[in-house]
């Protein structure tokens, strides 16, 4: 038993290959932060930096850009779309999922139409909104169009069409209203569907560089994707090491988050059968 | 004044017929049980009962109040589901507390945090947690109070669902196949434990299940209820000895009764040797004669009875039953015997079947029972 089946050593190289294939940008990005201006600009490429700059760049990238407020921002606009996604999500997939009504059949049409139609197609119109009510450069411009998340109401009612009916009933039965129900049943029952759809709420606005380009045009309010940009376009020029260390620097705190939580996730997305 | 009455209910699903027009009264501490085959609306029933569910047409009265305008909280009425639909992220003393926490403490004292800094609020909490140990108490579940639905057997869980539903003193008991989730042994004993805690609750209860032995063992009524209509409401031995319809017959009694296709002829039936008089009139044409196994006997000789043959023995210990087709006519028709009636019999043999005519039923054409002349009972059936 010391020769391995030839298959296994494909199968192996091929997932290597495709692993390496995603991970290598990441790999030059940690690199590229720890090389000095003249080693990044040499024309052999290598992996290791020929003198560690690590500490220099990201030096540089602190003084030079506000990370607190970047990163604070970020956690701030973040934490409040997922915090109001939830809210207003939670009660409307349950009661599409479990209740009778009328316009049932039409909310569901409105939701599928509305996993369709992307922010950029509304973009400017929602432009124009804030800029008249002044709310430009401000956290409700930048939470506010992502309240309503079409996609966490069809990921909810899936999960909630799922839940025993029989649950609900015995609910009624000692005597809860059926926001008593939400509160009490559906939601201490629903964290797998909340976690699961709290990656995809983080992770999409955390990156997000389309809105708050539009609706933000102040350091003060910038996200991190936005902050970065500022740096790059203003200070930095063709820093890239230092510019490295900042992107560096805002995407930590989405891996350590993950890396945290992460038995949470996977159970969450294997058991809202959310994959891919 | 009966503790529930029912009148007409009936419930269409999408044009799907449900219930046709079931009425029923339960009287105060009885126990009912409801029996009838899976998908029949028994579960129905029982959501249209606790007011989980609105009836197309007709009326429930609980001690002669009309429930119609009632919600399902304030109807009292209390119920133990078939999946018990336990809180799972609840333990067991939480999950038998939530309906007195429910009734007892108001809405902000509900309120978590806020709720416990409310005057009054603790005292509450104290007699529910003392009610809660009482139940647990009763049930013999004490130990069981700080786990979870997730963490105990399937019997551990009937009964802190039943625990759930009696911690309130409900006026009116469902129960919707409690036992069905048990294996067979854990299911007989509930069944005695089902049966003593109600003897000393004297809570009127309906009690739904598909398995005809627990309904005749339990229940001081029985209803048997078949594509929607109850068909009959009575005693245990009367379902079993005085069914009247074919659909109860044939639902009640393991093996199965023998149904045997026969014709009416000028007030009598006809078949081979039996021909019971009718006390009803009927048209000439087919009915069914029903014959209990109990009482059909093999003569291994060949010598009395009709002609036939065994096909199957199935030894069951303390009864043998025998599969036997008859040879004129080719219906087949089950014997239940003791073992030493069997001990001559093998498979494949010729016998001759007896069937006892003083016991045989005879059904019309739409399954209805038809009375027969006690005199003809006794008519010599073979000549
Ligand atoms: N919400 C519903 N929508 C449509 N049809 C339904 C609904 N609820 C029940 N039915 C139908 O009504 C019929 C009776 O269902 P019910 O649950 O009352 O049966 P049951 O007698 O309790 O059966 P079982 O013994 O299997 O529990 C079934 O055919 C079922 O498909
Ligand atoms: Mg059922």
């Amino acid at each position: 038993m010391n020769s391995i089946p030839a298959g296994r050593i494909i199968r192996f190289a091929l997932l290597s290959l495709g692993a390496l294939m995603i991970l290598a940008p990441y790999i030059f990005m940690i690199s590229t932060a720890g090389k000095t201006q003249s080693d990044i600009f040499t024309s052999s490429l290598s992996l290791i930096p020929q003198r560690f700059y690590f500490a220099e760049n990201f030096a540089k990238a602190f003084a030079k850009v506000p990370m607190a407020t970047l990163l604070w921002n970020g956690v701030v606009v973040c934490g409040l779309i997922f915090f109001f996604q939830v809210v207003v999500a939670i009660p409307c997939a349950y009661a599409m999922a479990k209740l009778k009504f009328r316009a049932a059949q039409l909310m569901m049409v409105l939701v599928m139409l509305g996993l369709l139609v992307p922010i950029h197609a509304t973009a400017l119109p929602l432009y124009v909104a804030f800029d008249r009510m002044s709310l430009l450069n401000s956290y409700t411009s930048l939470v506010a169009p992502f309240t309503i998340s079409v996609f966490a109401i069809f990921m909810f009612l899936q999960f909630f069409r799922a839940m025993p009916d029989d649950l609900l009933h015995a609910a009624r039965l000692d005597g809860m209203s059926e926001l008593g129900i939400v509160a009490r049943v559906i939601v201490p029952n629903a964290w797998p569907a909340v976690t699961a759809f709290a990656i995809f709420s983080v992770v999409a606005h955390w990156n997000d560089l389309y809105w708050p380009l539009i609706v933000v045009s102040k350091q003060a309010y910038a996200t991190p994707p936005l902050g970065l940009m500022y740096f790059r376009a203003a200070e930095a020029g063709d820093d890239y090491g230092a510019l490295m260390a900042a992107t560096l620097i805002i995407t930590l705190p989405l891996v350590a988050a993950f890396l945290l939580a992460q038995k949470r996730f996977v159970e969450g997305i294997t058991m809202t059968g959310l994959k891919g | 004044m009966s503790a529930l009455s029912l009148r007409g209910l009936k419930k269409s699903f999408g044009g799907n017929a449900i219930l046709n027009g079931v009425s029923l009264d339960v009287e105060a501490g009885e126990f009912i049980a409801l029996v009838g085959p899976s998908g029949c609306g028994k579960s129905t029933l029982l959501r249209i009962l606790a007011g989980l569910d609105h009836a197309d047409s007709g009326e429930i009265f609980v001690s002669g109040r009309d429930m119609s305008p009632v919600a399902a909280a304030d109807r009292n009425i209390a119920m133990v589901f078939q999946s018990y639909a336990l809180y799972p992220h609840l333990t067991a003393g939480q999950n038998i507390a939530v309906p007195l926490a429910m009734k007892r403490l108001s809405r902000s004292q509900r309120l978590p945090l806020v709720g416990s800094l409310l005057p009054g609020q603790k005292e509450i909490r104290t007699g529910i947690a003392h009610d809660v140990r009482e139940m647990a108490g009763l049930l013999k579940i004490d130990h069981l109070l700080d786990r979870k639905p997730g963490q105990m057997s399937g019997g551990q869980r009937q009964r802190v669902a039943l625990a759930r539903a009696m911690v309130r003193h409900p006026s009116i008991f469902l129960m919707d196949e409690p036992l069905s989730n048990l294996d067979a042994n854990l299911r007989v004993h509930a069944r005695g434990e089902i049966v003593e805690l109600h003897r000393r609750a004297g809570v009127p209860t309906l009690y739904v299940t598909h398995d005809q032995a627990e309904a005749l063992s339990m229940a001081d009524r029985v209803a048997v209820m078949i594509g929607g209509n109850l068909l009959q409401l009575a005693a245990p031995d009367v379902i079993y000895n005085d069914p009247a319809h074919i659909e109860v017959a044939r639902f009640v009694g393991q093996p199965r009764i023998n149904i045997i296709p026969a014709l009416a002829e000028n007030g009598r039936v006809g078949f081979e040797g039996i021909r019971p008089a009718l006390l009803e009139k009927v048209a000439n044409g087919p009915v069914s004669l029903g014959i209990r196994p109990e009482f059909v006997k093999l003569s291994p000789s060949g010598r009395s009875g009709l002609a036939g043959r065994i096909e199957r023995l199935e030894f069951l210990g303390s009864e043998v039953i025998a599969h036997c087709r008859l040879d004129a006519s080719g219906d087949s028709v089950v014997a239940k015997l003791a073992p030493q009636e069997a001990r001559d019999l093998i498979a494949g043999m010729k016998v001759g079947v007896v069937l006892a005519p003083e016991q045989a039923m005879v059904f019309g054409p739409e399954g209805k029972r038809l009375r027969i002349a006690a005199g003809a009972r006794q008519e010599p059936a073979y000549v």
